[in-house]
């Protein structure tokens, strides 16, 4: 069990924790591109999944979404995007589309689901108080589907974290660079302890997330499912 | 000996083709590349399916019984909950590099890992496969003399199967996918030839290995499927939900 020592030792050797490949610098990167990537796949997804599930449209494709991102490795989509001739290749650009693409998915799906799922009764009753279709899906559906909607952003922040480690294996930077320039120096010790700041990055971001599913929630008495 | 300029195609001894050419070119889609190398194709996906099946297989097997205990002891369903969510959330890259301490470069790290996501999908799906049991279904099912593992195995399962399938559907289909990451400790199957693809800047390779991986998925879930149908004739019109 020498290698708990060693990771102990790494955590606490100031050099890993300034420059361009120390733990702050990293995480930053890691966050920066992770956030930018979820607001463009909300700002993509919940329109179209808004709009496609107030009309009842499209089910197909949005759940279809979902199916297909699940098949497709994400280190393909990387590694595609990175020999892609400019303005791809290995940039920062090759990275957030490969997020934004794995992003969309549970976003489109459970948002879709949310509002076209939303009581056929509820919508009625609000086209007989005289709301019209926008009224009905911003004041009614809206609201409903927002428990679901939140799920889906949960889901794509797991993702979109996750995705952005491994594009680390494509020379990205990020919290997942630790990881392979450990594996690239043989140094087990920076693997182990580049693998626990992910894994404490993931955790937190799942527990804000789930929180602030709670607090979004327009009916917190009742709970979701 | 050499004749031509260095780089032309004759250095290769032999007069350029036009099904050469994709390979000179580097191009993506390239019928030559998955002619002369199809063995290493085939290694490699074979790797592939091995290492997806064996962990989807591991994954089923602990699953099962696991959800029936946090069943059965209802105070133990949230603390199987709870842990299946954060191991889910884990990136598969950091899962992998945290067993690397016990189980080293070997395939045995990555089937480890993916056994794990296996069962936060599996152990999820059998629970609420089984929580959407009718309770009349299982009143009547007492009501016939069937015993508590009587009723699991005749009735509570049975009509859980469907659930149960999908979530076999959806874990085979990710674990697929993840195998590739398996190529950090050097045994990611297809995801080896995208990573040696990349160091080489082949496009034909990476194209074709990432295209057989989602192949490689659809037909593992085509399979499934079928397994459903076979097991339920009596659902074969119509999806369920």
């Amino acid at each position: 069990m020498g290698w708990v020592g060693d990771v102990i030792a790494w955590f606490q050797d100031p050099q890993h924790w300034q420059g361009p490949n120390g733990v702050p610098q990293r995480l930053l990167e890691h966050v920066g591109v992770s956030a930018a990537a979820l607001g463009i796949a909300c700002a993509l997804a919940i329109p179209l999944a808004l709009w496609l599930g107030h009309v009842h449209r499209g089910g197909a494709l949005a759940v279809g979404v979902s199916n297909v991102g699940r098949a497709v490795p994400t280190y393909a989509v990387l590694v595609v995007l990175v020999l892609m001739p400019d303005p791809f290749g290995l940039s920062t650009l090759s990275i957030l589309v490969a997020l934004v693409l794995f992003a969309v998915p549970p976003i489109l799906t459970n948002t879709y689901i949310g509002v076209s799922e939303v009581e056929p009764a509820a919508v009625d009753a609000a086209r007989g108080m005289g709301m019209s279709g926008p009224q009905v899906l911003a004041r009614v559906e809206l609201p409903l589907s927002v428990p679901l909607l939140m799920d889906g952003v949960r889901l794509a922040a797991v993702q979109v974290i996750a995705t952005a480690t491994i594009a680390a294996l494509v020379a990205g930077g990020g919290l997942g660079a630790l990881i392979t320039d450990g594996f690239a120096r043989q140094n087990q010790a920076e693997v182990v302890a580049g693998a626990l700041c992910v894994v404490v990055l993931a955790l937190s971001v799942e527990g804000l997330m789930a929180l602030l599913q709670r607090r979004t929630n327009p009916l917190p008495t009742v709970r979701a499912r | 000996m050499i004749e031509g300029v260095i780089g032309s195609p004759l250095v290769h001894g032999h007069p350029p083709t036009v099904a050469d050419d994709c390979l000179l070119r580097n191009a993506w889609v390239c019928p030559e590349y998955v002619r002369t190398r199809s063995a290493d194709l085939v290694a490699a996906t074979a790797e592939h399916l091995q290492i997806t099946l064996i962990s989807v297989v591991i994954g089923a097997v602990i699953a099962l019984p696991l959800a029936l205990v946090a069943r059965r002891f209802r105070r133990l369903r949230p603390g199987v909950l709870g842990v299946s969510t954060a191991i889910y959330t884990i990136p598969s890259l950091a899962l992998f590099s945290l067993l690397l301490p016990f189980t080293g470069l070997s395939e045995r790290t990555v089937i480890i890992g993916l056994v794990l996501y296996t069962l936060t999908i599996l152990v999820r799906a059998v629970l609420s496969g089984l929580d959407g049991v009718p309770e009349e279904v299982r009143d009547a099912g007492r009501g016939m003399g069937y015993s508590t593992n009587g009723l699991l195995w005749r009735v509570e399962l049975p009509l859980a199967l469907p659930v149960l399938i999908g979530g076999l559907r959806i874990a085979t289909v990710s674990t697929v996918a993840l195998t590739t990451i398996g190529t950090i400790v050097g045994s990611g199957g297809l995801g080896d030839l995208i990573s040696t693809g990349l160091s080489s800047n082949f496009k034909a390779q990476v194209l074709t290995a990432s295209v057989l991986c989602v192949v490689l998925a659809l037909v593992l879930d085509v399979v499934l499927l079928g397994v459903q149908r076979v097991l339920m004739p009596w659902r074969r019109r119509g999806e369920g939900r």
